[in-house]
């Protein structure tokens, strides 16, 4: 969190009511969506409403004790989050203090009232290395220099957006080269500007970009079924909706491990405080598939759980969407996975009816749907304002009530995003995971990634997978003859296709994420188990057509290997591979 | 402190008063009636000249005459380790005829979140002895696991079992550089005498009262009360946990009768109310008590959370298990089916799960072969209860020799492994031993998820297999 100079304190006004984390107070000189310190114990809180003399705050921390008399100070700014080197490898609260802080300066494991702290460390110095020159002209977003913030990133610092008009140009009059605060000016320009590596954003405006593209690379996630089934775009949107232990977690947590993104935004937003301890004990353990670099190096955390206050947990979403596109200004590529927004959602709702409003469906606000919207319109591919390209990717789970998908969250989330990843309860309760619905998902992005995967896996990317998508839509409509009738009253090549369907579910589709080969399937492995799977298809029917009983090809012994592929090592998987598809040929031919 | 006879409004289970000083958010009021009973509540609302007050004890003996003093102060617990062996009722009053409680310390009830950061993830397996949970959805210390049950189930004795038989195999040898304490938490809410006796009667037949504090709010106390006494009990589990090192067993039942005194509240302020009535804001409700389990970084203590609810009409999309299931770590299901099939614990582990179990299990912790072992008895059984469906339509002769394998299997797994009575205390070795019996009448080549070195080392050939370990 972004903390005002004292300059920008205002008059005092004073609280009328409390009702949980919403208070009003008379005679408070502030702006909509100023940041306020409300009560003897300053907590923070932000105003979402002003009638006449009336202003209403929403606080981030619990107000038990608080009493109307007491003390409300305007900071004059609205909420707005700190930007700069050393936000990878931290951990922040909804309003981006960090939670190491925190507990460094509450001197307890339990998250006290009152204490507030910026969101980047203004004493660590930074080496910074200059990227122009004195005379040198700039416009807004230009990188000035960089900074070495992690051993997998580095840091661009750029002139501010808000310090230049869009299509201004001024001249760098000083620049420096060393270790700096991010406080202290690095350049400076004609204008008067002073740059340091420190900005400031306001969470709930967008920042400026020069153009949105059609995104055309994927986001190569390293799990089959999305990669092979339902990929997604660099810039894309997805929306993860499931019951409770269907996979929703996981499937983030992997997404935010393995997938080829630059950066990565993680925000667990109303959800479980162990899960957040998970990625905060597993990440700097694992590497990146990319750079071998621990994961946390790419990586910067936003925990909102469950039980933290529900105002910030409204604000965690727009902390780190605004976090990401500040990493995409840099012309990265950065992942942004929201566990969940339904909690997101619902502390709209919680807020919206202590104010009154008038309730839309099922008691959430009429503007439910808009700010959906607006969260994700916040992700793309994009041309930067200093012309290069980045993109943030948005992810987010969606946790409907009773797994019910016609609720209003998950209903308004489809209207919005590209990729839908149904999570499904009865594949959960076999322990097929990923439990992702393969009749029930899509993704708009199919079509337009099959060029680049063509050119980077194989030229038959997209018609083995329409293979497989045929075989998988013809065992569905199978099932519910054999629900009726059993398997054996099938005509035998239905039978054989069937048995085909049990291999792409089993040795394709489900993916274990608690193995430590089989949870990261690089798009290769992915490609070459499903040609595995399709050899036994072309043998088995030859197989069939000469003659042989569906039982007899049934009962030889190599294709059950076909289902140890997943968690057979990336450099083995193609000799292991090959040797099946031998073993498949000879034994079957050997019977006709 | 200021006395005000200026109640203007009283309504179900709540108060509004005039005051002419400001009043804090959350603070505790006492209210004489006329006829000079005390009874407590809470603020929920403040503003100049106006609180509400939700009432604990009920309204009812309440009037205009009624004397409002505000405390100054939030609800406090006065806690000490003298609390262990003592019974409470819902407001902490102990109810036992025992000495007064001395308290070490008076702690604010609502506890404040634990830092995500100071957390430490809980990976220590407990061994409960039920081959259900400890086979297949392994609980480990500082986990919230609850019971998800329906009315006239053994709920109560599942968790009894619980309670009596766990414990931490590596400490039970005795190699013990953690010499903590272990201490049983029980927050009743709304249950009926009876109920109660079963859990006094058995705390007290083992022991276990000793090392217990109990907290008694029944179907006939005042159902407002029931919204602090989950407070009351974590807030001692707190104290006992990270300032005196104990290992807590925290068991809450019945969470559907708080969730109803939630409604109830909510319904009395005229909110708008969320799905079935309860109110929007239970999710944020519950999670602040059931994330009040865990384990924190340098601390020896844990609070382990088995609540315990009560499904209305076993409908497990109700709100109830609904928003339980989004915040504790995994769910235990009691099955009516089973339960009329006879099999006791009558839990249905397909439904079932426990999150935390892959980081408490495996290699050095409880087997190498138990992750592999249980994701291949989840998914043979749940073939066999597909293949049930299918039998009932077709019959048995239609179905092939494999599918035939599974209908026993699934059979077998209900009456072998889960089945094993409310006394019996396996330990994890047999519990795993049963699995692989079970899963040695499956054809080798179908137990895909069992890694081949694992099959080699554990399953047993023909023959073999007909031997059935009797315990
Ligand atoms: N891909 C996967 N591989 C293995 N296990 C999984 C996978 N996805 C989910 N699980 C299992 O399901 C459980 C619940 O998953 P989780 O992601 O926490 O569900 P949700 O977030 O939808 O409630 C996990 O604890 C894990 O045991
Ligand atoms: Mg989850």
């Amino acid at each position: 969190m972004s903390q005002a100079t004292d300059s920008d304190v205002r008059e005092d006004g004073v609280i009328e009511s409390v009702s949980g984390p919403v208070v009003t107070a008379v005679d408070l000189d502030a702006r909509m969506n100023d940041v306020v310190y409300v009560g003897h114990e300053g907590l923070m809180g932000e105003v979402i409403e002003i009638e006449g003399n009336v202003t209403t705050i929403q606080v981030y921390e619990e107000t038990s004790g608080v009493s109307p008399g007491q003390p409300v100070e305007s900071t004059g700014a609205p909420l707005s989050v700190d930007l700069g080197p050393g936000m990878l490898d931290t951990i922040y609260d909804g309003v981006q203090r960090p939670l190491d802080v925190l507990e460094d300066k509450m001197g307890s494991a339990f998250l006290d009232r009152g204490v507030d702290s910026p969101g980047i460390d203004l004493e660590k110095t930074w080496e910074f290395t200059p990227e122009l020159e004195e005379g040198d002209e700039v416009s807004r977003g230009d990188v000035v220099g960089t900074v070495p913030e992690t051993e997998s990133i580095d840091h661009k610092v750029m002139v501010p957006p808000d310090a230049l008009e869009e299509g201004e140009t001024a001249e760098v009059v000083s620049i420096e080269s060393g270790n700096f605060t991010v406080e202290e000016t690095v350049a400076e320009l004609d204008t008067g500007a002073e740059i340091s590596m420190r900005q400031e954003w306001p969470v709930r405006k967008q920042r400026p970009a020069a153009e949105k593209y059609t995104p055309t690379k994927p986001l190569v996630s390293g799990q089959r079924i999305l990669d092979g089934l339902f990929p997604i775009a660099k810039g894309g949107t997805a929306a993860i909706p499931g019951p409770f232990g269907s996979g929703k977690t996981v499937t983030q947590q992997s997404l935010a491990k393995f997938a080829d993104a630059d950066i990565v935004v993680y925000i667990g937003c109303g959800e479980r405080g162990n899960e957040m301890t998970e990625v905060i004990d597993d990440f700097p353990e694992l590497p990146d598939p990319q750079t071998g670099n621990p994961l946390m190096a790419r990586t910067c955390l936003i925990a909102n759980t469950s039980n933290m206050p529900v105002a910030a947990r409204e604000s965690c979403i727009y902390t780190g969407i605004t976090i990401a596109e500040y990493y995409r200004d840099m012309g990265y590529d950065v992942a942004l996975m929201a566990d969940s927004t339904s909690r997101w959602a619902e502390a709209m709702r919680e807020i919206s009816s202590r104010l009154e409003e008038m309730p839309g469906e099922e008691g959430y606000p009429a503007y439910l749907a808009a700010r959906l919207a607006e969260f994700y319109e916040r992700a793309g591919y994009y041309e930067t304002i200093n012309g290069n390209e980045g993109s943030v990717t948005a992810i987010g789970a969606v946790s409907p009530p009773g797994g019910d998908f016609s609720e209003p969250v998950t209903q308004n989330t489809l209207r919005i995003v590209k990729a839908f990843w149904a999570l499904d309860s009865d594949l959960a309760e076999r322990r097929h995971f990923p439990a992702i619905n393969w009749n029930d998902s899509y993704s708009l992005y199919r079509d337009q990634l099959d060029e680049w995967f063509e050119n980077n896996v194989d030229e038959n990317w997209s018609s083995t997978r329409q293979w497989a998508i045929d075989v998988l839509d013809e065992e569905d409509e199978l099932q519910e003859i054999v629900q009726l009738v059993g398997k054996d009253a099938l005509p035998e090549d239905q039978q054989l296709t069937l048995e085909v369907a049990r291999y792409l579910r089993e040795a394709w589709l489900q993916q274990n994420a608690l193995h430590d080969v089989d949870r990261y399937s690089p798009p290769e492995k992915t490609f070459r188990i499903l040609e595995g799977i399709k050899a036994f298809n072309d043998e088995a029917f030859e197989a069939l057509d000469a003659g042989v009983p569906v039982e007899e090809i049934q009962d030889i012994d190599a294709p059950p290997r076909l289902n140890r592929i997943g968690t057979t090592p990336d450099d083995e998987v193609e000799e292991f591979v090959s040797e099946i598809e031998d073993d498949i040929a000879e034994q079957l031919r050997e019977l006709y | 402190m200021k006395e005000y006879k200026t109640i203007t409004e009283i309504s179900g289970p709540l108060v509004f008063a005039e005051v002419d000083e400001p009043v804090g958010y959350d603070e505790i009021v006492e209210i004489e009636t006329p006829s000079g009973e005390t009874k407590r509540g809470q603020v929920l609302e403040t503003s100049d000249g106006l609180v509400s007050i939700q009432v604990f004890e009920g309204t009812d003996g309440i009037d205009r005459n009624a004397s409002v003093r505000f405390i100054g102060e939030t609800l406090k617990m006065p806690v000490t380790e003298d609390l262990l062996g003592r019974v409470l009722d819902g407001s902490g009053r102990p109810i036992d005829d025992g000495p007064d409680i001395v308290p070490e310390e008076r702690r604010d009830i609502v506890g404040a979140a634990i830092n995500p950061f100071s957390r430490e993830y809980p990976e220590e397996f407990i061994q409960t002895g039920v081959s259900a949970i400890d086979g297949m959805n392994t609980l480990v210390r500082g986990q919230k696991l609850p019971i998800f049950s329906s009315s006239g189930l053994p709920h109560n004795d599942l968790a009894l079992q619980i309670a009596r038989q766990a414990t931490v195999p590596e400490e039970a040898e005795g190699d013990g550089e953690d010499d903590s304490e272990f201490a049983v938490i029980f927050g009743a809410m709304g249950i009926t005498q009876e109920e109660a006796n079963e859990f006094m009667d058995d705390f007290e037949r083992t022991g276990a009262l000793e090392r217990s504090v109990v907290f008694m709010n029944l179907a006939d106390d005042p159902a407002v009360e029931r919204t602090v006494t989950p407070r009351l009990a974590l807030t001692t589990a707190e104290y006992l946990a990270f300032d005196k090192d104990y290992h807590v067993l925290v068991i809450l039942t019945d969470m559907t009768n708080y969730c109803e005194a939630l409604r109830e509240i909510g319904a009395a302020r005229e909110e708008v109310p969320g799905r079935r009535g309860y109110p929007g804001y239970m999710y944020t409700d519950l999670a602040q008590i059931y994330e009040r389990a865990g384990r924190i970084k340098g601390e020896e203590g844990s609070i382990t959370q088995i609540p315990i609810l009560t499904m209305p009409s076993n409908d497990i999309t109700h709100p109830i298990p609904d928003l339980t299931g989004y915040i504790t770590e995994g769910q235990i299901i009691v099955d009516p089916d089973l339960n009329s099939q006879g099999v006791k614990p009558p839990v249905n582990v397909l439904p079932s799960l426990s999150r935390l179990m892959d980081d408490g299990i495996g290699e050095g912790l409880t087997r190498g072969d138990h992750g592999d072992v249980s994701d291949q008895l989840y998914a043979a059984y749940a073939e066999g209860e597909d293949k049930r469906d299918l039998v009932n339509i077709v019959g048995r002769e239609a179905l092939s020799d494999l599918d035939n394998k599974y209908l026993d299997f699934a059979d077998r797994f209900e009456d072998e492994f889960i089945e094993q009575g409310f006394e019996t205390d396996r330990d994890i070795d047999s519990t795993l031993d049963i699995g692989w019996d079970l899963l040695s009448m499956l054809p080798k080549d179908v137990l895909s998820r069992i890694d081949e070195d694992l099959i080699d080392e554990y399953y047993e050939e023909e023959g073999e297999a007909e031997e059935v370990a009797a315990d």
